[in-house]
């Protein structure tokens, strides 16, 4: 049985090998080969270990343009996007990937950012309603420094005239 | 000879900073007007020093004395003379002696120009400024040497600075490698420099920080006599980052500006703090509070700026293992760590100093809508760091290395970058001191509801995309009411002073520059988020071969390939290949494009040049992908419709416009205005 899809795999691999080799109108003719979009769509996602922060979809290396072909041949086997993404992360580590996958510490890249972003909200919540406690001294001196500041004047003057406009 | 004399011209301007910064201590340390005087001199003769050594630098660049290798490595024959000029910042070893002639001449302006009005602080920027700049001519001297040269020893090339043996002769390669191609494009020629004097530009604020810490000043002094320096180094930072996102549109041929790239993320870090900075900064001159807070946030833009000039030319941090090899990777984080740790200790020791001097009073104040701008910004930062810091983590813990790309970033920070649009629509309405509901909504109930109708239209004529809407809703919510804040403004001036509507928007407009700027620039950031919107949700591509007379459809667009040709320049040293294509719009014919590789024989590199075709609505965006030489008759496009994207350009501009029209000098009036104030301060205090 695995040995027959083995066969199957083989013979496809060297089909499509034959049919890219002829010309290309012919080949794209055929429904059953892989268009440029639908591997740009596999590729997009996917990360070549060589060229740093290049998606696979617009890497121009020689060594990307091969990967695309591998895309290729996959799509034609009747391979998901899934099974595709699968086949490079066995083959070359997680780093293929766009984004780490969800699991053991890799989870820290999606936990901390919103945790400390949710710390820094509680502990601005937490000075605003100390700050927001009346204190009657406090009042006063603001008073005289908002008084000091030209341009704060000059909004109090624009609510002022807003208010009678009203 | 000549590469021996800039080297040793360099050796002397450090032994001259090391002076200056060792002398200005002791001087105020021991209270000697002359040493510090002579801290001073020393101060100044910097720059005219680092001035000589980059002339030299620059006269072996140009006349192709590829015997020094960065001569070899940078410049080529071909190339003209204002680009061998440029090479100066184009690779790592020079762009460090840019860094540090930028900063010894912003130094020396300050030095220069308020010496006896700001005397308190001078001796101490002058500390801060020599130990920044001593660590980036250390760096040149014994690590990124740009005047190395090649030896000939024994048959082989050796890279040495001085004569390596006795018998050792010069040894000069026919011709450079020349500069990256992709570094040829005018816009890259101006983006290095234009971010280097952002970076550059905020030491200065830094270095009053620190002294006004160390001096124990713990007014506002310090954010006043800089506010001007921060205001350029912001600008100047924007300004970089936009040319870098239309540099990546032109010429890096993936049909995006942005990539969320280590290397861009660490230009973006120092002006997200920065952009923070600004804003909180104004709470602590008009209400006394959030000293310490403005204080840690330039502290992280300092380090963020050392970390990122670091990051973008070293490229390091793609791997632990280049990270330890680099030889100036662990000087620059040793760097980074001692200025943070010394940095953090003096702002502890002055912590309870800095108390805020009134206190909150309202969540819907001005100053608490302030804040949460500033929680948001540190939030984009929080993600961006730890996006870019991840991979390494992940490779000491795991030993496998893990890539932290675009979806991350756009999920993380959509929702903040949402919320500051949010708030800029709200934020300028609501006043210092109080703010209630009421007020608020009383004040912003118009442009909301004009915000409503106009998303209702878009949702029936242009998009159901839940993110597109809500999007579309917040960008017009900011621009209506910021436009109606400059409304509001105008008639109340009008009726008091009795002007016309246009004189009295502009007479609004100059008197409160620093706020009628910001409000430009508001709006400017909300048409650029209609193009990032645009190009984010709505991108359509395709990519085919076809034959001549074939058409690739894509969109509205039928792109109809004509020919192609194939030429060399022996001048330029490259090979150009260019295609001709028809370009129709709903069978309407709009006139041709021009998709083009140009191959440089130097550089052995391809650069891959678009063929656009820009209009508000939606850029159509082709690029060459491979052709067959052999038939002619066959080649490859990628064709993508970048919807609304024109907005994000037309939002530079007029945000370049408006932080010009905030920060434009106006002399005569800043010492009448700032003095007074500053000596109530202080007065209070």
């Amino acid at each position: 049985m695995k040995q027959n899809k083995l066969r199957i795999t083989l013979y496809a691999l060297l089909l499509t090998i034959l049919f890219s080799t002829l010309s290309i109108q012919f080949a794209y003719a055929q429904d059953d080969i892989p268009t440029d979009d639908e591997v740009n769509e596999v590729a997009k996602g996917l990360y070549c270990p060589v060229c740093e922060n290049t998606p696979l979809d617009v890497c121009p290396t020689e060594a990307c343009k091969q990967w695309r072909d591998v895309i290729r041949t996959q799509l034609a086997e009747g391979k998901t996007k899934e099974e595709i993404e699968q086949y490079f992360v066995d083959y070359y580590g997680d780093r293929v990937l766009a984004e780490p996958p969800r699991t053991g510490l890799n989870w820290l890249v999606y936990i901390l950012p919103p945790a400390v972003i949710l710390l820094g909200a509680v502990l601005l919540f937490k000075n605003f309603q100390a700050w927001t406690k009346p204190k009657k001294t406090e009042s006063v001196s603001s008073q005289e420094r908002s008084a000091s500041s030209s341009s704060d004047k000059y909004i109090s003057q624009i609510e002022e005239e807003l208010k009678k406009r009203k | 000879m000549l590469a021996e004399f800039g080297y040793g011209v360099l050796v002397v301007s450090f032994l001259v900073t090391v002076y200056s910064g060792v002398a200005a201590f002791f001087g105020v340390r021991k209270n000697s007007a002359s040493l510090i005087e002579s801290a001073r001199r020393a101060q100044l003769l910097t720059f005219p020093l680092i001035t000589v050594s980059s002339f030299v630098l620059i006269y072996l660049l140009v006349n192709n004395h590829f015997e020094v290798s960065f001569a070899y490595e940078v410049t080529s024959r071909s190339m003209p003379t204002y680009l061998k000029i440029t090479a100066w910042w184009g690779g790592q070893a020079g762009s460090l002696l840019f860094w540090s002639w930028l900063l010894a001449a912003f130094t020396s302006l300050v030095t220069l120009r308020k010496w006896d009005r700001d005397i308190e602080f001078l001796p101490w920027v002058i500390v801060v400024s020599a130990i920044t700049l001593a660590f980036f001519l250390f760096m040149i001297i014994f690590h990124e040497n740009p005047f190395t040269r090649y030896w000939l020893v024994a048959g082989n090339v050796v890279e040495s600075m001085f004569k390596p043996t006795v018998e050792a002769t010069i040894f000069t390669p026919e011709n450079g490698r020349g500069l990256n191609p992709l570094l040829r494009h005018p816009g890259m020629i101006i983006h290095p420099p234009m971010l280097y004097l952002g970076f550059v530009s905020y030491v200065i604020p830094y270095s009053f920080a620190i002294a006004a810490l160390i001096t124990g000043r713990t007014d506002d002094r310090w954010t006043r006599i800089t506010r001007r320096w921060s205001l350029w180094a912001w600008l100047f930072l924007s300004f970089g980052l936009v040319l870098g996102g239309r540099w990546a549109y032109d010429v890096l041929g993936w049909g995006g500006y942005w990539g969320w790239d280590p290397v861009e993320i660490a230009a973006f870090m120092p002006w997200l703090t920065g952009t923070a900075f600004l804003h909180s900064v104004m709470i602590q001159e008009k209400r006394g509070m959030l000293k310490q807070w403005n204080m840690v946030l330039i502290i992280l833009t300092y380090a963020l700026v050392i970390f990122g000039t670091f990051l973008t030319r070293s490229g390091v941090l793609s791997s632990v293992h280049s990270f330890a090899n680099s030889p100036i990777g662990p000087f620059f984080m040793g760097f980074v760590t001692l200025t943070l740790v010394v940095s953090v200790y003096l702002l502890i020791r002055r912590w309870n100093d800095l108390r805020s001097e009134t206190e909150m009073k309202s969540m819907l104040s001005r100053e608490a809508l302030f804040l949460l701008n500033n929680l948001l910004f540190i939030g984009i930062l929080v993600v961006c760091f730890w996006g870019v810091i991840y991979p390494l983590i992940s490779e000491l813990a795991t030993g496998f290395k893990v890539t932290v790309g675009p979806p991350y970033y756009e999920r993380a920070t959509g929702p903040l970058f949402a919320g500051l649009l949010f708030l800029m629509a709200v934020a300028p309405f609501s006043a210092w001191g109080h703010s209630t509901l009421q007020t608020l909504g009383k004040a912003i109930w118009k442009s909301t509801l004009a915000s409503f109708v106009l998303t209702i239209i878009l949702f029936f004529t242009y998009t159901q995309n839940l993110y597109a809407i809500i999007g579309f809703f917040l960008v017009a919510l900011a621009i209506f009411s910021t436009l109606h804040e400059f409304w509001r403004g105008t008639i109340a001036r009008q009726k008091t002073q009795n002007e016309n509507f246009f004189t009295a928007l502009s007479n609004l407009m100059m008197r409160n520059r620093r706020r009628y700027g910001g409000y430009i620039i508001h709006i400017s950031m909300a048409l650029m988020a209609i193009g990032i919107l645009g190009i984010e949700l709505f991108q359509k591509e395709t990519q085919g071969t076809v034959a001549a007379g074939e058409a690739l459809n894509v969109g509205n667009y039928t792109v109809e390939y004509r020919e192609l040709a194939s030429w060399d320049v022996p001048s330029d040293d490259v090979n150009y290949t260019r295609a001709v294509l028809d370009i129709y719009e709903n069978g309407i014919y709009l006139g041709q494009l021009y998709p083009r590789i140009d191959y440089f024989y130097d550089a052995e590199q391809t650069m891959t040049i678009p063929g656009q075709r820009s209009t508000f609505r939606d850029d159509l965006y082709i690029l060459l992908v491979d052709w067959q030489p052999a038939s002619n008759t066959g080649a490859t496009f990628k064709i993508y419709v970048n919807p609304l994207v024109n907005w994000l350009w037309i939002g530079s501009l007029l945000f370049l416009l408006g932080i010009i029209f905030a920060a434009w000098p106006d002399k005569e009036l800043e010492p009448v205005k700032v003095k007074p104030s500053a000596q109530q301060t202080s007065a209070a205090d």
